[in-house]
């Protein structure tokens, strides 16, 4: 039960070229397109994380601006989003207690980043917050917007970091590297617990540090073989399941007394 | 070795597991308990969430109580009345505790809860075991013949209506505690993951004067049933029992626990009783540090709109 550490990719190219809009034919504008070779990818029993590859490419790059190594290229693998409640302990009586908590709507399980070059050198603050990109960038939408400003962005922050802590929320500077003038390739990291479910990879093209271009694919990962029939099982035919692990446990008892018998 | 559990969606050590379910069923079978009150807290100890920690030691100890039963069949030191009576409070107090347990998780103090009761069953039971040993260790040392209760002896339990006989225990006494001890036990179940035996054995001894060699084996008996349901509920309301990690555990408990029993024999009663204390003495005082401690994260994440 070794976990496959690489799902590679194949690259998608000249296909999705075409069929990009041409509407201004000079000067040619950037594009920027990511393909995945599977759309799922399966965890099985011996999952402890992986690297996801994925491949892409720039349409019309100016060779100039390649060369000097202007282009940026950030890809995103987003969970699926989920509410969220955030809490916090506090003494009483000597005793830690989860007192005040905040909920989140729409909250990414997971997020990993890839990047050219750290963040910070890439663009501005304000363009990360206007794409919303980077995990210290998302914006977190509280359930209860009549909380103090200042609780809010405390339990954000908190959130972030313990998204961090978990491995959910990533990030890996260098992971996308140019393997010649418009193909790249980016790697992202999936945690252990990475969630089941419809991830979005986005990847994200700047030139100069301005924004050009956005381009996007889902990927749908899931439990595989025996895992998942017991995950469904006991999420759809709940009764079933308990009665199936009682029954296990009485013969599992059983047959324990008459194999390790000692009196 | 790693294995991925489907329902804690974690990936664990599976010779942990399996030790720990030996460990665990070793003592069971020395000490005569179901081994509930030590593998809920040594998994949450090794970061299985406490919601599934709950339902799967529930789960667990329908394995190594059917084991025990089975060999108390066998010699006869079963009362089945006396545990059909029983398991009808049961199922009463492991639903309240189900529903409890589903509140207390919605709030966010299920862990809180869980551990708090540990702490106080735990440390008062182990607290009370180990005087009694001691001063059990101390008279036999000093030559003095042990101080029996006399069975004649009846306490204001004995004077409350709707009495019921109990043949194989030799009891008459009213259904009243026997229904209400059921379903303390029961309620215990659903929220510790437990089945309760080291709270049932102390008290069907020293509350309802049930006969010694009895006690164990009718004990056992009602904490399979209680458990089985206590399973049953929380896998559908609430999906955390995790077959895969709970068979693990099953597997070394049942292999541990008869190995156990045969150690136990070569131990004297007081002698026992006072290393068991001592055991549910430590699982307190561990617990109870993490209750004080500062905790390394002073957030935590949990899924919204869970129930």
């Amino acid at each position: 039960m070794k976990a496959r550490s690489t799902f590679a990719t194949a690259i998608v190219l000249s296909l999705l070229a075409a069929a990009v809009p041409a509407k201004a034919q000079v000067p040619l504008t950037e594009g920027i397109q990511i393909g995945l070779s599977t759309d799922n990818v399966s965890i099985t029993a011996g999952f402890s994380g992986a690297d996801l590859t994925i491949f892409g490419s720039l349409e019309n790059p100016d060779p100039l601006v390649a060369r000097q190594g202007r282009y940026d290229v950030i890809v995103v693998l987003e969970g699926p989003p989920k509410p969220v409640v955030v809490r916090r302990k506090d003494r009483v009586l000597g005793v830690w207690v989860n007192l005040d908590s905040e909920t989140f709507e729409n909250v990414p399980v997971s997020y990993s980043v890839a990047t050219t070059r750290p963040l910070q050198d890439i663009t501005e603050p304000n363009s990360y917050k206007q794409l919303s990109l980077g995990a210290s960038n998302l914006y977190m939408q509280p359930a209860d917007a009549g909380d103090s400003p200042a609780t809010i962005e405390e339990f954000t922050a908190a959130l972030r970091e313990r998204k961090s802590a978990t491995g959910l929320y990533s990030e890996n500077v260098g992971g996308v590297q140019f393997l010649s003038q418009n193909l790249f390739r980016a790697t992202v990291r999936l945690a252990p617990n990475v969630p089941v479910g419809t991830h979005k990879a986005r990847a994200f093209l700047f030139k100069s540090g301005l924004f050009i271009k956005e381009s996007s694919a889902q990927l749908e990962i899931r439990k595989s073989g025996f895992e998942q029939s017991i995950f469904r099982v006991a999420h759809n035919y709940s009764f079933l399941y308990g009665v199936f692990a009682i029954s296990l446990a009485m013969l599992t008892g059983w047959l324990g007394r008459l194999i390790f018998r000692r009196d | 070795m790693g294995i991925y559990l489907p329902i804690a969606e974690i990936s664990v050590n599976i010779f942990v597991l399996l030790a720990m379910g030996a460990a665990v069923g070793f003592l069971s079978g020395m000490f005569g308990v179901g081994g509930g009150f030590l593998i809920t807290p040594l998994l949450i100890f090794y970061n299985i969430p406490p919601a599934i920690a709950v339902a799967t030691g529930a789960n667990q100890v329908i394995a190594s109580s059917v084991s025990g039963v089975l060999s108390h069949m066998k010699r006869g030191t079963l009362d089945l009345k006396l545990g059909g009576v029983l398991l009808a409070g049961g199922i009463v107090g492991s639903t309240g505790g189900i529903y409890v347990f589903a509140f207390l998780r919605r709030l966010g103090q299920l862990d809180l809860f869980i551990s708090l009761l540990y702490v106080v069953l735990l440390g008062t039971v182990g607290g009370l075991m180990l005087v009694e040993s001691v001063n059990a260790l101390r008279a036999t040392r000093s030559g003095a013949a042990p101080v029996l209760k006399k069975s004649g002896q009846h306490n204001w339990i004995h004077r409350l209506p709707l009495k019921m006989r109990f043949r194989a225990s030799k009891l008459f006494v009213s259904v009243i505690p026997v229904l209400g001890l059921g379903a303390g036990i029961g309620f215990l179940s659903s929220i510790m993951g437990v089945g309760g035996g080291f709270i049932m054995v102390p008290a069907l001894i020293y509350l309802l004067k049930v006969p010694t060699n009895v006690v164990i084996g009718t004990s056992l008996f009602q904490i399979i049933f209680t458990s089985a349901y206590t399973t049953l509920v929380h896998a559908t309301t609430n999906q955390t029992v995790d077959v895969v990690l709970a068979f693990l555990l099953m597997a070394g408990g049942v292999a541990g626990a008869q190995y156990g029993a045969k150690a136990g024999q070569r131990l004297r009663g007081e002698q026992l009783r006072a290393l068991l204390a001592l055991l549910v003495l430590a699982v307190a005082i561990r617990l109870a540090i993490d209750l004080f401690v500062t905790p390394p994260n002073l957030y935590s994440l949990s899924a919204a709109g869970l129930n």
